[in-house]
């Protein structure tokens, strides 16, 4: 077990090195860089510009103070919040992109096994067909439509009621969340619950289910103990990508709602081409989906004890 | 699934029945359940960047609730460059000329000034006062304009106070710093030498790079000057209280403010929002949290279903495109450029394509805001009149095709930046001249940074470019193509030029001095310089209750200072 | 028991009948697509898909518009507006008219989305006037509506409006402004209905005429056609949904097809190889799925960026094949690590098969399920990719249009002309519910395993 963790562990630290590498020879591969501005400089200035950063050293030199930087876990300075080290832009900004993720993953986790289960429950009858068409509705349109879509929405709902019953933009209460967090749920939501539909059909047609029927065991602990349970297990393990690909995924709802995560922060900083912000996000994100994956794959093994953790 | 197992599921009412309030009960614990998460994340938000639901105009504080279009890099005017410091700067700091609500230049930390011909002198007033309680003095003038040219400080805006002697050779490494031609006779008066005669000296000092900076609190902050809300001192109508970087900022009234009867009314500006979505700002209009954003054109009807009052300002930019005047490209042929000059009509781009009602069609590279002698500069000196005529272009064109000795012009290539309205140019551009000369543009479309950079290499036939206002004079436009200005992207070199711009920056009769401007325009439409594509201007609304708000040409884009809140209309 | 006969032993004739199969025998691929027609849903999704194929390349046969073409006198129209316009003389500029009859605001000519011109007198206590345009009557908020111009003195008494006219009524005002320049409640307001014109050159240059007809100031003429309408460019709609399919299912489904292929290869190269060069190839793999994918997109666009007159279509590809393939890869090695240990696969080698025949013959085929419902699977995603990387603006460059783009551009004007944001929105909601949907009906047709399931 501990074998397998630390083992786990070592290659996730090689992949991050990895990620780390491409970022960098891709971001220096850019035409242009940071310090160019609407006013031109003089040469003095610009080189002394470079020097600030290091941008004046020979690239593999610069390699290596990045990695070695990297190492002692310091992403460096940003180039257009020149105050600011890219380890607090982090440190303030992802939290929100966290907690935005994290509550998009719970309401469609919650929401895809409810309406999962609930579509299989009446299947082939109203309830059933009115979630399918959400749920097609839900995997179809593009993000950015249904936000801007529910932004309007909730304009015209504030507009309507003469009150702001919930904000339309921001980031601080309950109410900001909302939204947001359910727009960026949403995709997953419709495929969860799709899952959880044919996975609890599936159940529902099995030996077991039937046997417990037929020795009358009371339909609420079938339901309950006989089908939701089983049918919950393959929900579980697309949990894992699914937090990984909300997490990032923030960059629409963040841009739409004017939210100050790190995805709005990391489009932003590509515009203005800041290297160090480009290079510490990329290579932040990509270290928490790695140490992320081998958590649940852990999480996973000492759950169910089917899986074995040494292949 | 088998037919049979169906049947047998879905005949059986009862199940389905029980099952499914089973089912609502789980529903409800995971409402209740979500719900608790909902309210621990929403306190640990707290910490991590709240924008708490404020009103746009909160009377009983006398506060108002604004959006910053972009984080301010840092608040240390040295070295500020982008739009968000400038509006920041400008309400927290002063210079030695100020000014007033209708932008007319009025005294600042300096009482009164004198402009000669070789240099100039301010005589500070007693009462300016630094946030800290500290007079503000000339030494922290000479402080702060000798780290500006200081190479080391790589101000980029560090040209603007070129017109002081010797501030050119220090910022490029020639000199020490203490040869700058700047001097505090004691605390209260600023001597300032020339390089040249800078008759326009007054107009360029209310700019932020002008800004003082104390020396010793400076040497304090060990290098984070401007970085917090606590690591600057301030001397304008508000002071920064709060700082959470990429969130909020709150300005509050600055009680040491020496002109506190006719600047900064209100108690509180909160910027409660860092966001470019104009849609997300005009939402937050609407919504009630801000008290302005500016609209877009498809944002009109609704700004005129919700029955608001419109308003318009000049935002002082011109755009235009900008030909590549170096050797071998196929732009530097004269009849080559006049011939896409004729083809084109700025006022259909602005009346039928942009589709922006505070857009001004493009005649000449001087704005319709700027002063002449006595009037403005545009009703004193006309621009050339355009007209299009696609017969005679494309008779330039055969005489470029002649001169240059080819059958076919290759493609060219438009270098645009990436912005909603430059893409809408440059497509339309595209189509115009492969319709009317046919000429094959090929765009290249490229975010900021990289755009600036290709034009700079001159990786470009033409690009769309544009020019905003550093100072309120013609000459922030006037020498943009002198031989030896850096902005000069296209290297368009003439010496006829060059003659006129020397005379427009040292030439102390002002009749005179706008003379040379005259010509400056004439020679940029005659010698097909760059086309002008429009004078950009902005729709807004306010809030009716706050009064005298202004979107500004020159400074900051946006206006509080002479802010105040009203409900007598109400 | 019967007689035996010696008939009996007579060995049977070659040919002749020896048993009856009740069923024909069925390929895997016949019973898949049989178990695929019986799918209702599934088989819709690939009418939809050879429809959307159909529009892509044989569309642009049945609509030869150019794409490009821009319509200046119709833009943001949507469908179904009419198009019926008169022909008047070609635009003169006007300075006002010292003659005109009438006082107060009112028209020099009658209103066209040519222009309108507008002429008044000094209003009470003026210094200098606003000239505003609202699409509603004033009214007690003195909203004014759009300011068109501010004249800062008394001696220009006139306005001509071009901006942007449309067939329909406007309401002109006329501000009186304040010593300051500030907007006082003194006005005057004119309702002005608007007629489409168009003049003869204009008609001759959209392709309505021919050249040298005989059409006088006063006649009636049908602009040009669009079905969908047009866009922020006065573009055919139709004819660019078309174009944009064409970027939008080259990347959809070009991407994914080729990182399949090149997935299946790595995937099966180092299955059936197998040890430590499947073992250093996997852990490969590995290091590219971790990549962040959206973030690398992003930054293998800045890096490569997209040089003058690209479409940038070439460069999404690559990044896409280069980050996505992993997966295809893993799952192609697991399955072929799954058949090598088939017994079919050893009595296969026992009677003698080579290994080119093993992998052609039994290991690629019996992958080929799994790896079509991949693919499948991918299209929708790519798509959303594009249309995603469109809407931050790191997308396929202008002019090119792609739905993505398309829809960003829309969006922009989702209030006033929603038919820009709908129609390529509905386009890629098809594309991705049909390809999913088929998805869904190859995976249930091919795999034995999921057939049970819905």
């Amino acid at each position: 077990m501990w074998k397998y963790f630390i083992k786990r562990l070592l290659q996730g630290v090689l992949t991050v090195w990895f990620i780390a590498t491409a970022t960098f020879f891709a971001m220096h591969n850019v035409p242009g860089d940071p310090l160019s501005n609407d006013r031109a400089m003089t040469e003095i200035t610009r080189a002394n510009l470079e020097a600030k950063y290091g941008l004046d050293q020979p690239l593999f030199t610069q390699y290596t103070i990045f990695l070695g930087n990297l190492l002692q876990g310091d992403f460096g300075i940003s180039f257009t919040q020149e105050n600011r080290e890219v380890n607090d832009i982090i440190r303030e900004h992802f939290p929100v992109s966290a907690i935005l993720g994290i509550l998009a993953v719970i309401f469609a986790a919650t929401g895809g096994v409810l309406l999962g289960a609930l579509t299989a429950l009446y299947r082939n009858r109203l309830p059933d067909y009115v979630i399918m068409f959400l749920v097609i509705l839900g995997i179809s349109v593009p993000s950015f439509v249904v936000a801007a879509l529910s932004q309007l929405g909730l304009v015209t709902l504030n507009t309507a009621l003469g009150r702001t019953i919930l904000p339309v933009a921001g980031w601080g209460t309950i109410l900001h969340m909302l939204v947001p967090a359910l727009v960026l749920g949403l995709s997953t939501m419709a495929y969860l619950t799709r899952l959880m539909r044919s996975s609890m059909l599936e159940v529902t047609s099995s030996d077991y289910v039937r046997t417990a029927k037929s020795k009358g065991v009371p339909a609420t602990r079938i339901f309950t103990h006989h089908q939701l349970r089983n049918a919950v297990l393959p929900v579980v393990t697309v949990l894992g990508p699914a937090i990984a690909a909300i997490t990032t995924g923030g960059f629409v709802v963040e841009l739409v709602f004017a939210i100050p995560g790190l995805g709005r922060y990391f489009v932003e900083a590509v515009q203005q081409l800041d290297y160090t912000v480009i290079m510490g996000t990329t290579v932040f994100y990509g270290a928490f989906l790695v140490f992320m994956v081998i958590l649940v794959d852990v999480v996973y093994g000492l759950i169910d004890p089917r899986v074995r953790l040494e292949q | 699934m088998s037919d049979t197992s169906s049947v047998v599921v879905d005949a059986d009412e009862g199940f389905t029945r029980s099952a499914g309030k089973q089912l609502a009960l789980y529903a409800l614990y995971a409402i209740a359940a979500v719900a608790a998460v909902m309210f621990v994340l929403s306190l640990a938000a707290g910490g991590a960047g709240s924008s708490a639901t404020g009103n746009a105009i909160d009377v009983e504080n006398n506060s108002i609730t604004i959006a910053l279009r972009e984080e301010p890099p840092q608040m240390d005017a040295a070295r500020a460059t982008d739009a968000s410091s400038n509006v920041v700067l400008s309400h927290v700091m002063e210079g030695l000329i100020s000014y007033d609500l209708d932008a007319q230049p009025i005294p600042g930390v300096a009482e009164r000034w004198e402009i000669r011909e070789d240099g100039a002198t301010f005589w500070l007033r007693e009462n300016a006062l630094w946030s800290d309680g500290v007079p503000v003095t000339a030494h922290d003038f000479v402080f702060s304009w000798r780290r500006v040219l200081n190479p080391e400080t790589a101000s980029q805006y560090a040209f603007i106070l070129y017109p002081i002697k010797n501030a050119e050779a220090i910022n490029t490494g020639q000199l020490p710093v203490e040869t700058l031609g700047v001097r505090a006779a004691g605390d209260r008066v600023l001597e300032v030498e020339f390089e040249r005669p800078t008759p326009y000296f007054d107009k360029l000092v209310s700019y932020l790079t002008y800004f003082p900076t104390r020396e010793d609190f400076f040497k304090s902050t060990n290098g984070r000057y401007g970085a917090d809300a606590d690591m600057m001192l301030y001397n304008g109508p508000y002071v920064l209280t709060e700082w959470v970087h990429g969130s909020t900022m709150r300005w509050e009234k600055n009680p040491l403010y020496w002109n506190k009867e006719n600047k900064g009314f209100l108690d509180e500006i909160r910027t409660a929002y860092i966001t470019q979505d104009i849609n997300a700002k005009l939402n937050l209009f609407k919504d009630g949290q801000i008290v302005d954003t500016h609209l877009l054109s498809p944002m009109l009807p609704t700004a005129m279903e919700q029955r608001w009052q419109i308003d318009r300002s000049m935002d002082g930019s011109v755009f235009y495109l900008e030909f590549n005047h170096r050797d071998n490209r196929i732009t530097r042929n004269w009849n080559f450029r006049r011939a896409m000059q004729l083809a084109q009509d700025s006022t259909e781009l602005v009346y039928k394509v942009l589709k922006e009602p505070s857009y001004i069609p493009g005649t000449t590279l001087f704005p319709a805001w700027l002063n002449g002698v006595s009037e403005s500069f545009q009703k004193e000196y006309p621009p050339v009149e355009h007209k299009m005529n696609v017969q005679k272009a494309r008779e330039h064109l055969a005489l470029a095709k002649q001169e240059l000795g080819i059958d076919e012009f290759p493609p060219l290539m438009m270098l645009t930046g990436d912005t909603p309205i430059s893409l809408l140019a440059a497509e339309y551009y595209q189509q115009l001249f492969r319709e009317n000369l046919g000429l094959e543009l090929r765009l290249d479309v490229q975010i900021f940074k990289q755009r600036l950079e290709k034009m700079r290499q001159g990786e470009f036939d033409i690009v769309l470019s544009g020019w905003g206002p550093d100072y309120n004079d013609v000459l922030t436009y006037g020498d943009l193509f002198s031989s030896w200005n850096l902005q000069n992207r296209g290297r368009y070199n003439s010496p006829e030029m060059d003659s006129w711009i020397r005379i427009a920056q040292s030439e102390l009769e002002p009749k005179k001095r706008m003379d040379a401007f005259g010509e400056i325009q004439r020679l940029l439409y005659e010698d097909v310089v760059i086309i002008p594509m429009y004078e950009r201007g902005i729709s807004f609304v306010v809030d009716p209750r706050l009064k005298d708000f202004r979107r500004r040409s020159v400074g900051p884009e946006v206006d509080y200072n002479f802010a105040y809140i009203d409900t007598s209309g109400q | 028991m019967s007689e035996i006969s010696a008939a009996d032993f007579q060995p049977l004739t070659a040919g002749q009948e020896t048993q009856v199969i009740s069923r024909p025998s069925l390929s895997y691929w016949q019973d898949a697509w049989i178990r695929l027609k019986a799918n209702r849903r599934a088989l819709a999704s690939l009418y939809i898909v050879i429809g959307l194929l159909a529009f892509t390349l044989l569309g642009p046969v049945l609509w030869p518009v150019d794409p490009a073409r821009q319509d200046i006198d119709q833009i943001s129209l949507p469908p179904g507006t009419d198009r019926n316009a008169t022909i008047v003389a070609p635009y003169q500029p006007w300075f006002g008219d010292a003659n005109l009859p009438g006082t107060g605001l009112r028209l020099a000519e009658p209103g066209t989305t040519q222009a309108v011109r507008l002429q008044w007198e000094v209003l009470p206590g003026a210094n200098g006037h606003r000239v505003y345009r609202n699409l509603f009557p004033v009214g007690p908020e003195y909203a004014y509506g759009i300011p068109l111009a501010e004249i800062l003195n008394n001696d220009t008494l006139y306005f001509e409006d071009r901006l942007d006219l449309q067939p329909g009524t406007y309401f002109y005002s006329v501000v009186a402004l304040g010593p300051r320049g500030e907007i006082t409640t003194e006005y005057e307001s004119l309702e002005v209905d608007i007629q489409r014109v168009t003049t003869v050159a204009e008609a001759i240059e959209r392709g309505l005429l021919e050249e040298g007809t005989n059409l006088q100031v006063g006649d009636q003429i049908e602009l040009a056609w669009h079905p969908l309408g047009t866009d922020y460019l006065g573009r055919d709609m139709l004819a660019r949904l078309m174009a944009g399919a064409r970027v939008s299912l080259f990347i959809g489904i070009g991407a994914p097809l080729l990182f399949v292929l090149f997935g299946v290869t790595y995937g099966s190269v180092a299955g059936f190889v197998g040890g430590r060069v499947d073992q250093v190839m996997m852990r490969f793999a590995d290091f590219v799925v971790a990549l962040p994918f959206l973030l690398f997109m992003i930054v293998f666009k800045i890096a490569f960026g997209i040089g003058p007159g690209e479409s940038g279509v070439f460069p999404m590809l690559v990044a896409m094949v280069v980050l996505l393939w992993p997966a295809t890869a893993r799952l192609v090695r697991g399955q072929i690590l799954q058949i090598r240990e088939q017994g079919y696969i050893d009595a296969s080698r026992l009677l003698g098969a080579k290994t080119p025949y093993l992998v052609f013959r039994h290991m690629i085929p019996n992958t080929l399920g799994v790896v079509l419902v991949t693919l499948t699977f991918a299209i929708p995603s790519a798509i959303f990719t594009e249309a995603f990387l469109s809407f931050i603006g790191m997308g396929v460059a202008p002019p090119t249009p792609s739905w993505g783009s398309m829809s960003n551009e829309g969006i922009k004007t989702m209030l006033t002309t929603p038919h820009e944001l709908i129609f390529p929105a509905l386009f890629i909601s098809l594309t991705v519910l049909a390809f999913n949907l088929l998805g869904d009906g190859l995976r249930d047709a091919l795999d034995a395993r999921m057939r049970n399931r819905e």
